[in-house]
């Protein structure tokens, strides 16, 4: 078995005996990277360099006998929506093509201490905005298990150079689904944490009241290993949350006794996938039999969600993307007749359709006159989702259902049809909409695309929630990878 | 027919915290551009605010202070529109659910009072400031722009009254006010020289007795309390000559500029078209809640306010009430009041005297503020002190206060340096008053003869002799004697 082939706890053990070095593990990832890239197309920046410095930063360590956590070492690939002080932060927009960030993301600066060894930053749609990767200012990613197809949105890139291996984690956002869709789609572990329990600072905003940074992993031990580290309360995000540290790996347990598990019945009717619904009960009956009590619920509000959230999650980004206006910093249009000018065409010039489309629907919702009929509406939505989501806690402790309505698509396919794409996230946005933790894990294979299974927890329930996953995933059997190799 | 105007003002003050509204940039005027920044007042990419609480704590003791209603749930909204200085191309601001609501403030005019709500008390940020290169410094025809965002993200206070002030006194006076309440408490320097107060006015004009409103217009730069009461004086006037003329065309509701130098206001802008800030609360920012007792120990903090303290002057000092009055008009003049009368020990109504009289009129030949020259309490203390020890007479203290207070030095040096001791020697006065007897023998006998204006006239030979030194008190006494004793020598 290569290195890169590995998970974060089986290297951190290798290297806590110094069986390898953190410099042979990154060459391992790096010759990955090498040979599949060119097919992939993970990433948008490679950090080579940055990234042998960290290692060696590591032996040294490791070499002087100072202890290190189990993330040193560990090639890790990064979103190219989380700022990275010297390193190129695109957010996949050509607006931001030159731009270089001053600052860190708290988020990944916590990793850094870590000793992380960063291989580079990950293609995604322009702004976090979309559910296939086709939307990336730059070109599209690929999906290790099928070429021909997207890994999903919008953190496309960095699910997809986990599943084809180029790196052992890597971190993605998640507005709407962002991780936990393409973790599905490309049959690796993805999770959105509650809502302000990662620190939104450094990351590039879509929607403020729905962003999440969440880790992207081989497995659920490495999920809850990252998450370690990911959480804690920072003092430059007031909406990050203040809770003492749980230790997240006592989680792993493989016991599901009286753990009630609810089935929303509005997210495995219509417009679920037949063999994605199949995929999903056979995973509810492995939780039975670990012990789970399972039973149907209904949300009732949830078929809301997605109209409520292309009201809200736009609205933010009209607001938010304000700042991209060639002033400071970014893409400036050259000769600019005057202000207005520069503005206008900057801004046509350096965002691409979808963005605009988002942008054009926000401004629209906030505009006086319609704030009330469409963004104060959808406020009203969003607070009846959340309710209805208590009132599931109430029972369950935690939702089960399919992460994706489909496996993945092919490229180009609903390019065309916004609408069709939207509805990529029907099963994950209410999660966002509501604040709550959302992990998906691989739960089948059909016609040779894996499935998501996503766990939907209460605030701060992460702990329920990695136990449901670790839990499912030492009763399911799942061996299935890309095969990269053979593909061309 | 009789015009009345209608006044509201927006009077924006920056707040004197250390650091700025949502990140820990310093707030230092007068630095070098763009030192006094960080991502998060640049706006860059990913960063995210986070709201300072000393300013809101000096919103809420400025609402407490103004007799405002304190919304103990509050939240920040965006503003969203493009500007160059401001970097994240919305400003965080306050909207319907603003700090302060609902207060006021009361005027002492010259010959009524009167009451001007206040409507709100919000907290926002300041932007940035424009530099423009070429094209005589304004924006059309400049070669470039520069941004300077040293003043990004300042906390500002902006302070909405009601329409309720009437004449260009009133406003300057509620300005003045708001100004010495703001001083007291200590939220902000409140120079309008330094641009850290700011007032707009907003101004209509309608007949007499008439509820409805006109059409205002809104003027900008009055950046002195003289500008806003002469630029209100001239809108006024040409408001109400439009309206009697017939050239209703005039009066548009736009923004008007104040030309200091021209004595003229002029349009800014028109409202070409309506402006949508397209408010929304900030999700970056969570509400803010505040419990009854958090308010109540703010208010239980407040220092003494000017209307307390003109009332505790004139039951502890005896003073008229319009020397109360004018004394708390600013913090400086009413501690400088009651530092001289504790060095002092004296009559205060002599020191109130003092200051309303000679000390106010070289303040205001000189355009000082009392804080602003070389005259301490020490000073106007000892002064009184010489005059009540008789070394000075009152008539000497009259030609040491301008030197004084030019040059900052105590009176006892200057009475030393000058040799203008009073005589209070009864024999050298004795010697004085004999020979103003022996040379106005014709006073003498009109005095003899029952004209008691003789006697006055004789006191004023015997001061002109002394030069003015001659202790009056002494004089007064010596003449008398030797005028009924019929002795003279």
């Amino acid at each position: 078995m290569e290195l890169y082939q590995m998970t974060i706890h089986e290297l951190s053990e290798k290297l806590a005996v110094k069986e390898v070095s953190a410099k042979e593990i990154a060459e391992s990832v790096f010759a990955r990277i090498d040979s599949v890239e060119d097919k992939v197309k993970s990433y948008l920046t490679l950090t080579r360099d940055i990234a042998m410095e960290q290692a060696e930063r590591v032996d040294k360590k490791i070499a002087n006998g100072e202890k290190v956590g189990p993330l040193a070492g560990i090639p890790t690939a990064i979103k190219d929506v989380m700022c990275t002080k010297g390193v190129r932060t695109t957010s996949g927009s050509k607006i931001l093509d030159n731009f270089i960030p001053v600052y860190t993301a708290t988020a990944v600066q916590n990793l850094l201490n870590e000793g992380i060894v960063m291989t580079g930053k990950t293609n995604m749609d322009e702004f976090a905005m979309g559910s296939s990767t086709e939307n990336s200012g730059f070109f599209t990613t690929r999906n290790p298990w099928d070429l021909e197809r997207v890994p999903g949105g919008s953190s496309g890139g960095s699910a997809a150079a986990v599943a084809a291996e180029e790196a052992i984690f890597s971190l993605g956002s998640d507005t709407g689904g962002s991780i936990r869709q393409p973790a599905a789609l490309c049959g690796i572990v993805g999770m959105k944490p509650t809502y302000g329990l990662v620190s939104r600072y450094g990351l590039i905003a879509f929607a403020s009241s729905l962003d999440q940074i969440g880790p992207f992993t081989k497995d659920v031990t490495d999920c809850a290993l990252v998450l370690n580290y990911l959480v804690g309360h920072d003092s430059m995000d007031s909406t990050s949350v203040t809770i003492d540290k749980p230790d997240y790996t006592k989680s792993l347990i493989n016991n599901l006794k009286g753990v009630k598990i609810g089935v929303p019945k509005e997210l495995m009717t219509e417009g679920i996938d037949s063999d994605v619904k199949k995929a999903v009960e056979n995973a509810l009956e492995i939780l039975s039999k670990n012990g789970a009590i399972v039973a149907e619920t209904s949300l009732p509000h949830l078929e809301y969600g997605l109209s409520a959230y292309y009201i809200i999650a736009p609205a933010e980004a009209s607001s938010n993307l304000a700042r991209f206006d060639g002033v400071r910093y970014g893409y400036r249009v050259p000769d600019p007749e005057d202000l207005m000018d520069m503005y206008m065409r900057t801004r046509s010039e350096g965002f691409g359709d979808e963005v605009k489309r988002r942008i054009m629907l926000g401004t629209y919702a906030l505009s006086a006159g319609y704030y009330e009929a469409y963004y104060g509406k959808a406020q009203k939505v969003r607070t009846l989702i959340s309710r209805d989501f208590s009132r599931a806690f109430e029972e369950f402790d935690v939702l089960v259902s399919p992460t994706s309505p489909t496996t993945a698509f092919k490229i180009g396919e609903r390019v065309a049809d916004p609408l069709q794409m939207y509805l990529s996230d029907i099963c994950t946005i209410p999660v966002n909409l509501a604040g709550l933790p959302g992990i998906s894990v691989p739960c089948g294979i059909v016609n040779g695309l894996p499935v998501g299974l996503q766990i939907i927890g209460k605030a701060l329930g992460e702990e329920m929630l990695l136990r449901v996953a670790y839990s499912f995933e030492q009763s399911f059997e799942w061996s299935e990878k890309p095969r990269l190799e053979t593909r061309d | 027919m009789e015009y009345e105007s209608v006044i509201g003002l927006e009077i924006h003050v920056e707040l004197a915290t250390e650091s700025k509204m949502f990140c820990s940039c310093s707030t230092l005027f007068g630095e070098a551009p763009n030192t006094q920044t960080c991502p998060v007042c640049l706006g860059m990419p990913g960063s995210l605010p986070v709201a300072n609480a000393k300013a809101v704590e000096y919103v809420i003791k400025s609402g407490l202070a103004l007799g405002c209603d304190i919304n103990l749930y509050s939240l920040f909204h965006r503003k969203n529109y493009f500007y160059p200085d401001m970097p994240k191309n919305y400003q965080i601001s306050q909207y319907d659910q603003p700090l302060c609501i609902d207060g006021h403030i009361d005027l002492d005019m010259d010959d009524y009072q009167t009451r001007i709500g206040i409507t709100r008390i919000h907290l926002e940020e300041d932007t940035g400031k424009l530099i423009h290169v070429g094209g005589a410094g304004r924006i059309a025809g400049a070669e470039y722009s520069l941004v300077d965002f040293n003043r990004a993200g300042v906390p500002l206070m902006e302070i909405v009254s009601e329409p309720d002030i009437r004449t260009p006194e009133e406003a300057k006076a509620y300005a003045q006010k708001l100004r010495a309440i703001l001083l007291s408490l200590g939220v902000s320097d409140v120079s309008m020289e330094k641009g850290s107060m700011r007032v707009d006015a907003n101004v209509s004009v309608r007949p007499k007795g008439s509820t409805e409103l006109g059409i205002k217009t809104e003027l900008k730069n009055l950046n002195s309390f003289r500008s806003l009461q002469r630029g209100l004086t001239y809108e006024i006037e040409r408001q109400i000559k439009a309206l009697k003329e017939g050239r209703l065309e005039e009066i548009v509701q736009e923004t008007r500029h104040w030309d200091e130098s021209r004595g003229v206001t002029s349009t800014l802008r028109t409202k070409e078209y309506a402006h949508d800030y397209r408010y929304f609360p900030d999700p970056d920012l969570v509400p803010m809640e505040f419990t009854v007792e958090y308010i109540e120990h703010l208010r239980s903090q407040l220092p003494e306010l000017p209307d307390e303290r003109k009332q505790r002057f004139i039951v502890e000092y005896s003073l008229p009430v319009h020397d109360a009055s004018l004394l708390t008009s600013s913090k400086a003049m009413a501690d400088f009041f009651e530092e001289t009368v504790k060095l002092y020990k004296g009559d205060p109504k002599a020191v109130a005297n003092w200051m309303l009289g000679d000390m106010s009129y070289y303040l205001n030949t000189e355009g000082l503020e009392i804080d602003e020259t070389a005259v301490t309490p020490k000073h106007l203390a000892e002064l009184l002190k010489l005059i009540d020890k008789g070394v000075i007479s009152g008539k000497i203290a009259k030609e040491i206060f301008p030197e004084m207070f030019e040059t900052g030095k105590l009176p006892q040096v200057i009475v030393e340096e000058k040799g203008m001791t009073q005589i209070s020697d009864e024999g050298e006065i004795a010697k004085i008053v004999d020979l103003v007897l022996e040379e106005n023998a014709s006073a003498v006998e009109e005095y003899r003869s029952g004209k008691e204006r003789a006697f006055g006239f004789l006191v004023g030979q015997a001061m002109r002799l002394t030069r003015g030194r001659g202790n009056p008190q002494l004089i007064n006494k010596i003449l008398r004697e030797k005028l009924q004793s019929g002795i003279s020598k």
